[in-house]
């Protein structure tokens, strides 16, 4: 019998890498041993992708894209398929999961300094994932066709015809109609269940390749390879499987834990992960009166908003709000500090990257709330206070007094 | 740095809790009193529902046998609910009146019922259930403080009896209540326990899979917090050699 499998994976290996490839990327990646509590995000956000992409699939086979039928399909998935509910609330916990496991993970990188030399690509590649994912989610939430898909989709496609000279004809590509409908949901339904996918699937691959090339980052931001044995296999480092399978293992679970508290006890979350109003069919012929994007966009939403209209026009915060989102691919030739992690930073650093947490999840708050005067300043100055952690920061980490780096990862 | 963990998760933790509707409506909200395990008050409000709600409004998307959920069977529910014979038990709910006429009628088609406890939430539909009051300004002689000028006439009146909105004068203050001025054929407190019955019923009926929900979840918890303590310890056990 185990003459036969060598006999297998000996076949194989003379007609396809196997054994190499796994070598490479499993059993022999040598990964730092001082990984923490924040390594989890990067092995989560590919289980959530999983997650919603075999969740999704079932979706489909009893869904409707069509604007009649889409809002009534998805009651039909949550009363009349079998487990339909289950599926229904996997995606849509699995949704804003997934934008909570991406934010815990960009923070690691910007804590640790994860996108300073030689992961700059790296940094790069997921920023394009990030970018493909907002655009996922963004589509998705059109399908299930109630009021809040309906007029979020509106306003944001909106946006786009703010743009100058061509602005009016951009919208009218991206809706194939002058108002939201039964088209733009067709081509939402298909760029959502097969176009994105595809995108974030091979740039998921990309993003591991390029990982795995380069070597992981650690929370002391210095490089493992430096020290190397007589095999010519990093000192700090320990092969990926068993010790990270394992221990990404249990970091999954505890964070099925929390995934399935949500799932089963709170699926709306108090309004959050499903908005109250999409609980009303879109009506193209009745606009609510307070329309928020899902949480996950609403900083940029708030960003948005605090920008006041220049000329007649809304572009300013729609390039604003642009910018918000792409800066994020500067930050490795932003930061000019002498360390990657923020154990070693100066006091400058780590004030501007709590004020950065702060304007983060204040923009994020107030986007989500109606834009009342005293909400309009406050998003003003957090507006100020975001942009500045990025713009000021080849600056700041220039002058802040770094701590001495240890020459070897700390490991308790 | 353990000063700005700290910082963040109590900011995301403060930012969980607020209220995310905020679908205009200030008027004070009274407490549902919920419970989907109550088959019989899920009954009493499921037989409620179709006499009363479903004259004008549908819930196309909830069909009559999914009551077998809350303990009715097939012929409980031809016979209870009176329905129709060309209506098969496995259909769904459909309004008698046509979404037309409905509008002709109220001005407003009536909206369908399925999920409207998810859209305007149980503690809404309580209160506005025993908001209407008499008011001669309006075409149907209706009119509620929950909804202000809504389509919809009192179509439980005979029950209720009829309210009218007086404004009191106290120390200053213009206070408006709804006052009993022609009693219906239930008293107050049992008028209050029907709209309860139905508003119940209503919860069930915007997610009937919601107790089946519960019950999954804890069998699933149960099972991953078993699974957790597993792999922690062959985690601590492979881990021990690493220093």
């Amino acid at each position: 019998m185990m003459n036969l499998a060598t006999k297998l994976v000996g076949w194989i290996d003379q007609r396809f890498p196997l054994v190499s490839t796994v070598k490479a990327h499993v059993t022999e990646y040598y990964a730092p041993k001082n990984f923490n509590f924040w390594y989890f995000f990067g092995s989560l956000a590919l289980l959530v992708l999983v997650i919603q992409i075999v969740s999704g699939i079932f979706l489909t086979m009893n869904y409707k894209p069509d604007a009649l039928f889409a809002f009534a399909s998805v009651e039909y998935i949550m009363r009349d398929v079998q487990w339909g509910w289950l599926l229904r609330y996997i995606h849509s916990t699995g949704a804003s999961m997934f934008f909570v496991v991406i934010y815990l993970h960009m923070f690691r990188g910007l804590m640790y300094g994860s996108y300073r030399n030689p992961r700059e690509l790296l940094w790069i590649v997921g920023m394009i994932l990030y970018l493909a994912l907002m655009a996922e989610a963004f589509m998705g939430y059109l399908l299930p066709w109630g009021q809040m898909s309906f007029w979020g989709a509106q306003v944001i496609i909106n946006l786009f015809s703010s743009v100058p000279v061509i602005g009016p004809d951009l919208a009218i590509l991206i809706r194939g109609d002058y108002v939201v409908s039964d088209i733009t949901l067709n081509r939402f339904f298909a760029l959502h269940v097969i176009a994105i996918p595809l995108v974030l699937v091979l740039i998921v691959v990309a993003h591991l390749v390029a990982l795995h090339h380069v070597g992981s980052n650690n929370p002391d931001g210095v490089e493992i390879k430096k020290y190397k044995d007589a095999n010519g296999n990093p000192l700090d480092g320990i092969p990926f499987h068993p010790y990270y399978t394992v221990k990404d293992g249990v970091g999954a679970v505890g964070f099925l834990i929390v995934f399935c508290a949500v799932l089963f006890f709170a699926p709306d979350m108090g309004g959050y992960f499903l908005e109250y109003n999409n609980f009303v069919p879109a009506n193209p012929m009745k606009t609510p009166e307070h329309i928020a994007p899902v949480w996950y966009f609403t900083p940029y939403y708030a960003i948005l908003r605090a920008v006041p209209p220049m000329f007649g026009s809304q572009f300013p915060g729609v390039v604003a709000m642009g910018v918000a989102t792409v800066i994020f691919f500067f930050l490795p030739w932003l930061d000019r500090g002498k360390v990657k992690s923020i154990r070693y930073r100066g006091p400058i650093y780590k004030a501007f990257l709590a004020l950065f947490v702060v304007s983060f999840v204040g923009l994020g708050w107030l986007g989500l709330m109606p834009a009342t005067p005293t909400y309009t300043v406050i998003s003003r100055v957090l507006a100020v206070i975001y942009f500045a952690f990025f713009l000021l920061m080849p600056w700041y980490t220039k002058v802040d007094k770094c701590k001495p780096e240890p020459d070897r990862v700390t490991f308790k | 740095m353990r000063a700005l963990k700290i910082v963040c998760l109590t900011l995301l933790l403060a930012a969980m809790p607020v209220a995310a509707t905020a679908s205009g409506a200030a008027a004070h909200l009274d407490k549902a009193p919920v419970n989907l395990q109550d088959m019989a008050s899920l009954q009493r409000g499921a037989k409620l529902f179709t006499s009363r709600c479903l004259a004008c409004h549908g819930a196309v998307s909830m069909r009559y046998n999914r009551l077998k959920d809350i303990g009715m069977s097939d012929e409980e529910i031809k016979k209870k609910l009176e329905l129709p014979d060309d209506v098969k038990v496995g259909s769904t709910m459909q309004a008698a009146m046509d979404p037309n006429s409905a509008k002709l009628a109220y001005g407003v088609a009536p909206p369908d019922l399925s999920v409207i406890s998810r859209s305007r939430s149980a503690d809404w539909l309580y209160t506005y259930l025993r908001s209407f009051h008499t008011d001669k300004t309006r075409a149907s002689g209706w009119n509620n403080t929950v909804f202000p000028n809504v389509g919809m006439p009192h179509v439980m009146a005979d029950l209720q009896g009829e309210l009218e909105l007086k404004t009191e004068n106290q120390g200053g203050h213009e206070l408006k209540k709804l006052v009993l001025v022609n009693p219906g054929s239930l008293k107050p407190a049992e008028y209050d326990a029907a709209v309860a019955d139905l508003t119940n019923y209503l919860v069930f009926m915007g997610e009937p899979a919601k107790m089946v929900r519960y019950q999954l979840g804890m069998v699933v918890l149960g099972f991953l917090l078993v699974l957790f303590v597993l792999l922690f310890t062959l985690k601590k056990e492979l881990w021990k050699d690493i220093h």
